[in-house]
């Protein structure tokens, strides 16, 4: 009964000679947000088409809902809701008619005007699908994977093609949905989408999960140190730096200082000090920052790909 | 059955609601896609009636033999023609444009039951052919001074030539579809094949006069008993005198069109995918 609404163990998939899938793990809970994050061709698509049922594996076990995905059954179709890249024409229809259309599909459905609305779509309701924008046809796309009041949504790259306000409209949509109570599996290679919407990320790299987690918790477990810079004013010039806290590092080049350290406010303090003693009240362009999501993911993958050649 | 059986069937949706439900919603779509696709319905409607009032106006004198106006055989003929149009040629290049859209895929991953998709195109071929039938009747009749049916026996055997014709080249389409690669070909790789059988099956030309190895090739086809049986519906048993046969035969005209009917249903059951894999 409380079986978490994905287990995938060891999922393999191969064409002819090319492994796409190399044994993938993973296992969404129930309400959760849960991302793919990785490069072209890592293997994303593959792996949420192989969870709507669309696709076959090769190797290993999969469960969708309790069920494996290859029985297709009408009755676990009505559960799931998907949003593919590739999308569907309906060039003769408005978007009122194409939502309501195949909300007739399913037992329960969500009401139609509801959906158009939550998608962004009530201007364009009496809009023929062939004069949408194609941000706007993506949110068609939407709301025809979510009529059928899905307990779990698979979106595959669901913001693709969405200028930057569409994207946002986009991820209050699946933030919606999780408020509600709906699991959600998507992909996505922009690393900030992850960042906003997931629980939990896993990154993906030549078909295999390298790193699962919350991202906070990722960027920790790297040990990615925050950094400190400011530029080097002819008062300080030829002075040593102060004494850091151990396992610190500092570099310095023509521009300035860059110190890495797992402390920065320890590195600032003794910087301030270090400073009004060579009688300077400010640093030029002293910054701290933290590791963006970016950094850390390329270095995630670079990792990987190191340690594969 | 019990009152529990009773109970479950009245809370949990049933089977045949939910196909009903499913079935209406897609043929409301199909029937939609015809009236607002001009090109479809130029195409595939109003050819055949276009054909007929310029080579209606075109055509004099009487079939060789007979003392039957070649105008009125003509007639015959392009009724089948239009019952072909819509059923064969409209259906093969909608179902073409289905796959080719995403539609199919899209409609494969929602829980519709596989069934309505095809009630809904046989609402709409079904709509469209009768539709198509009864102008190619009215222009014929109103402009050509065409005879209509002269008793329940031709009327009869324009429904059962027209039904069953009608059968035979929409799952005909279904299984030709398949080897349409995308929307963009789909016409020309549909219309050519429709447009020889209409040469070779007495549609424009009276069916006796054709070379023999010709006649012979069409006998193959639907079109040609299509075209016979609906001549049986508005010429004189006179005219029998040309046909191959010296008779209508109505009964080879049934047995090769359910013949087709079987084949292009094995051909669509074996070629159609809802996705590719």
């Amino acid at each position: 009964m409380t079986e978490p609404p994905i287990v995938v163990t060891e999922l393999t998939k191969r064409y002819e000679n090319t492994q796409v899938l190399a044994g993938i793990d993973l296992v969404a809970d129930r309400g959760e947000v849960f991302a793919l994050l990785g490069p072209n061709g890592a293997g994303k698509t593959t792996t949420v088409e192989i969870l709507a049922g669309i696709r076959h594996r090769s190797g290993g076990e999969v469960r969708v809902l309790g069920d494996d995905p290859e029985r297709n059954s009408p009755g676990w179709r009505a559960r799931i809701g998907i949003v593919s890249q590739s999308t569907g024409i309906f060039d003769d229809l408005t978007v009122r008619e194409v939502v309501s259309h195949f909300a007739a599909f399913y037992p329960e459905p969500l009401p139609s005007g509801h959906v158009i609305e939550m998608v962004g779509l009530a201007a364009q309701r009496d809009t023929r699908a062939s004069a949408l924008s194609g941000g706007q046809r993506r949110r068609l796309d939407l709301a025809v994977g979510i009529i059928g009041n899905p307990e779990l949504v698979l979106l595959d790259e669901p913001t693709t093609g969405l200028d930057p306000e569409a994207r946002r409209d986009a991820w209050d949509l699946i933030g919606y949905l999780a408020e509600h109570g709906t699991t959600i599996v998507l992909t996505t290679h922009y690393l900030d989408e992850a960042q906003a919407l997931a629980d939990r990320v896993s990154v993906v790299v030549a078909g295999r999960v390298i790193e699962t987690g919350p991202v906070p918790e990722l960027r920790a477990r790297l040990d990615t140190q925050p950094t400190i810079s400011f530029g080097c004013p002819d008062g300080l010039r030829g002075r040593s730096l102060p004494p850091l806290p151990p396992g610190s590092t500092a570099t310095h080049t023509s521009a300035g200082w860059t110190l890495r350290t797992a402390s920065p406010t320890v590195v600032a303090g003794a910087l301030a000090a270090w400073a009004r003693d060579a009688g300077l009240d400010e640093l030029p362009d002293f910054e701290v920052r933290q590791p963006s999501l970016e950094e850390v993911y390329l270095d995630l993958v670079g990792r990987a790909q190191r340690s594969r050649a | 059955m019990t009152a529990a059986d009773v109970l479950t069937r009245l809370v949990r949706p049933q089977p045949t609601r939910r196909l009903r439900r499913a079935a209406a919603a897609r043929a409301r779509v199909e029937l939609r896609a015809v009236t607002r696709n001009r090109t479809s319905l130029v195409f595939t409607l109003l050819f055949p009636v276009l054909l007929l009032v310029v080579f209606g106006s075109i055509f004099r004198g009487r079939v060789a033999g007979t003392s039957t106006d070649f105008k009125q055989v003509f007639m015959a003929g392009i009724i089948a023609a239009g019952i072909m149009s819509v059923a064969f040629q409209g259906l093969a290049i909608s179902v073409a444009t289905d796959r080719d859209s995403g539609l199919l895929r899209r409609l494969g991953r929602t829980p519709m039951p596989r069934s309505a998709y095809f009630i809904g195109k046989i609402v709409r071929v079904g709509l469209t052919a009768l539709v198509e039938v009864a102008v190619l009747l009215a222009v014929s009749a109103a402009l050509f001074g065409l005879p209509l049916p002269g008793s329940p026996a031709r009327w009869l055997t324009l429904v059962w030539v027209t039904l069953l014709g009608t059968a035979a080249c929409a799952l005909l389409a279904i299984a030709y579809s398949a080897v349409i690669p995308n929307a963009r070909t789909a016409t020309a790789i549909v219309t050519p094949p429709f447009m020889v059988l209409q040469f070779i099956s007495g549609v424009f030309f009276p069916f006796n006069e054709l070379p023999r190895w010709m006649q012979t090739v069409a006998a193959l086809f639907p079109l040609k008993w299509m075209a016979q049986g609906l001549r049986s519906v508005f010429l004189p048993d006179s005219f029998t005198a040309v046909e191959p046969a010296r008779s209508w035969e109505h009964g080879h005209i049934a047995l090769v069109l359910a013949l087709w009917c079987a084949a292009g249903l094995a051909g669509a059951v074996l070629s159609f995918r809802w996705s590719e894999r």
